[in-house]
């Protein structure tokens, strides 16, 4: 979608902000950005196509069960049989990769879904109705936002119990002030415009003005920031799993088998390499479909 | 500039406030009863109820709070339920590993950020600036704990030129503890190198469009002249923001490298005190990790204010 043309949003918001732009941001630069875009963008979109699908297909391209182990072929390096090897109980390791894409992934959208709409709503509420209400909200969000993210998300990962709907939940409380801090500006500044000020004249109710205006206007940068958050919060995901917070045994995540896979790095190192890479592809392309996504619908948060 | 540290300071309260009232109900979002989850069934009910009455799991919410309050202002942050010792000295004996870590980290990082980000901007789209710009890339999506595995298998499995785990005192030791540091350090030192890179590199590109470059090369300064005295003085600035910024990261990096590389710091007490459901020593140092987050974070802002007069309040 986005990825197609990046380059076209930038290229309409150009000439109004030509008289004010820095040379930093010259049209040679500009240019240059929109060349790099539209030369990574079509790749972050494959890497993301391919993922999603073997995240739904998982069950049919997976060339064994990923959970059928075979001690009599125990650490195998890449063969015919087993294209990437096995690990320490003779599982199928791309087997185990293709389900962990799915683990990934819907920890990635899921709570960054979960971020926006608690964080949007609260930005809402917060920005909409000011003073004490303005006042608490915020605070709390920088009360989140005073920890370190990873720090919080194992304290909260404690607490609510190792698996899946522990870390997504935890990693949703991680990036909702983000998107509560986005969103509240925007309302700031979308209900000092003037049409809202027409609306309100026209008798509109609070509430309307909220859903009829505000919100379509202050959706723009919320979604950018969305498709850069997932590529972080998958890398948060495995980092969890890595420390065995995610994800349980035996079931596969990417994190997780990179975990157990560091005593046999001697020994077997396509146990760690091959997850690996998938992640660290996973996170580029996610990335890049994040800056082309930026780059089309709003010009000025190029940095 | 008074007013400034007065006003932060101020500020600074009401997070603090609600942070540790966010740590005190930690405990209390387990599902269950907390007493439960942290012993095993097993265990005899009278030292249940003993360590329910020590934790005060026994009063009303709020007295829970005023107390544990009360008690964490004087310096108490309670026992660990493993080694029974206090929090504190649970961190004190960590401490040091955690901040020689971030020191060698944070000077490798500029070690290698500050020449390739002035190369980059200097020469740009030249060889160095398209080496620097795939490098922050790929430092910025590279998971720590991938990097670490990655540098164990080079240089540690397969070279064998430096040890993979343990930790030895740089203090008394000054060669091993250096060598046990180093994997660690790079590991946590290249991700934070890539984002400073990035930052240099565009303020870099700013400052030398501006006029008083213009001005500085018509006198006839060298271009290395030009960019020592007037270019990266101002470029420095946003680097120190983006350090600021990045300290959220490193303090989680910390975490992961320090569990993967084995090293007694605070980061894996954290993990540990998560696995062993260790609730006291968890509470007690999130607390701190996150009062020294906003103690530097705040501390950043003030050193921003001092760099650049042109921020602070009249």
């Amino acid at each position: 979608m986005a990825g197609s043309t990046p380059g076209s949003g930038l290229a309409e918001g150009e000439p109004a902000r030509a008289p004010a732009a820095a040379p930093v941001t010259s049209p040679r630069w500009r240019a240059l950005r929109r060349a790099a875009g539209a030369r990574l963008a079509p790749f972050g979109v494959a890497v993301l196509l391919t993922a999603l699908v073997v995240a739904i297909f998982a069950p049919a391209i997976s060339p064994y069960d990923p959970l059928k182990q075979d001690l009599g072929h125990t650490l195998a390096p890449p063969s015919r049989a087993h294209l990437l090897g096995t690990d320490n109980v003779g599982r199928d390791v791309l087997a185990r990769m293709i389900w962990g894409t799915r683990v990934s992934l819907v920890a990635g959208f899921v709570s960054v879904a979960i971020a926006m709409a608690v964080g949007g709503v609260l930005g809402l509420v917060a920005g909409y109705a000011g003073g004490r209400t303005d006042g608490l909200v915020m605070r709390c969000m920088d009360a989140v936002l005073s920890f370190p993210p990873l720090v919080l998300a194992l304290a909260l990962g404690a607490v609510l119990g190792a698996g899946l709907t522990g870390v997504v939940i935890a990693l949703g409380v991680v990036y909702t002030p983000t998107f509560a801090r986005l969103m509240r500006g925007q309302v700031l500044s979308i209900t000092a415009r003037e049409y809202v000020h027409a609306a309100r004249a026209l008798g509109a109710t609070g509430w309307r003005i909220a859903v009829t205006h505000v919100l379509p206007n202050a959706l723009a940068p919320i979604v950018v920031q969305a498709s850069l958050s997932v590529a972080f919060a998958i890398l948060a995901e495995a980092s969890l799993s890595f420390l065995g917070l995610g994800i349980q045994p035996p079931a596969a995540s990417w994190g997780s088998m990179i975990n157990a896979g560091r005593g046999y790095l001697q020994q077997a190192p396509w146990i760690v390499f091959g997850p690996g890479a998938a992640l660290f592809l996973t996170v580029v392309g996610l990335n890049f479909v994040g800056d082309a996504v930026r780059d089309a619908l709003d010009p000025r948060l190029l940095d | 500039m008074g007013r400034l540290v007065l006003r932060r300071l101020l500020a600074t309260i009401p997070v603090l406030l609600l942070v540790s009232g966010g740590v005190f109900l930690l405990i209390h979002l387990t599902p269950g009863d907390p007493i439960d989850a942290m012993m095993a069934e097993s265990v005899d009910a009278t030292v249940k109820e003993n360590l329910r009455r020590e934790l005060g799991l026994d009063r009303p919410l709020y007295l829970q709070y005023v107390s544990w309050m009360g008690r964490v202002l004087q310096g108490d942050l309670g026992r660990s339920i493993r080694n029974r010792e206090p929090v504190i000295e649970n961190v004190g004996r960590r401490i040091r590993p955690s901040l020689q870590l971030a020191a060698l980290a944070m000077t490798i990082s500029l070690l290698i950020a500050v020449p390739v980000g002035v190369l980059s901007a200097a020469r740009r789209n030249g060889p160095v600036d398209r080496a620097g710009t795939t490098f922050a890339l790929f430092g910025i999506c590279m998971p720590n704990f991938l990097l670490a595995l990655l540098l164990i298998f080079l240089f540690g499995v397969t070279l064998r030129w430096l040890p993979i785990s343990g930790y030895v005192d740089p203090l008394e030791e000054p060669w091993d503890g250096l060598r046990a540091l180093v994997l660690p350090a790079v590991t946590l030192g290249l991700a934070l190198a890539a984002v400073v890179t990035r930052t240099l590199r565009a303020s870099m590109l700013e400052a030398l469009a501006e006029d008083y470059v213009r001005t500085a090369r018509a006198k006839g300064l060298s271009e290395g002249a030009v960019i020592r005295s007037h270019v990266l003085k101002n470029a420095l600035i946003p680097v120190v923001t983006v350090l600021g910024l990045q300290l959220g990261t490193l303090i989680g990096g910390a975490v992961i490298t320090e569990y993967v590389f084995a090293l007694p710091g605070v980061g894996r007490l954290v993990v540990d005190a998560v696995f062993a459901r260790d609730y006291p020593l968890v509470q007690g140092v999130v607390l701190l990790i996150a009062v020294g987050f906003i103690l530097s974070n705040l501390a950043v802002d003030l050193l921003y204010g001092w760099i650049d007069p042109r921020i602070r309040p009249r």
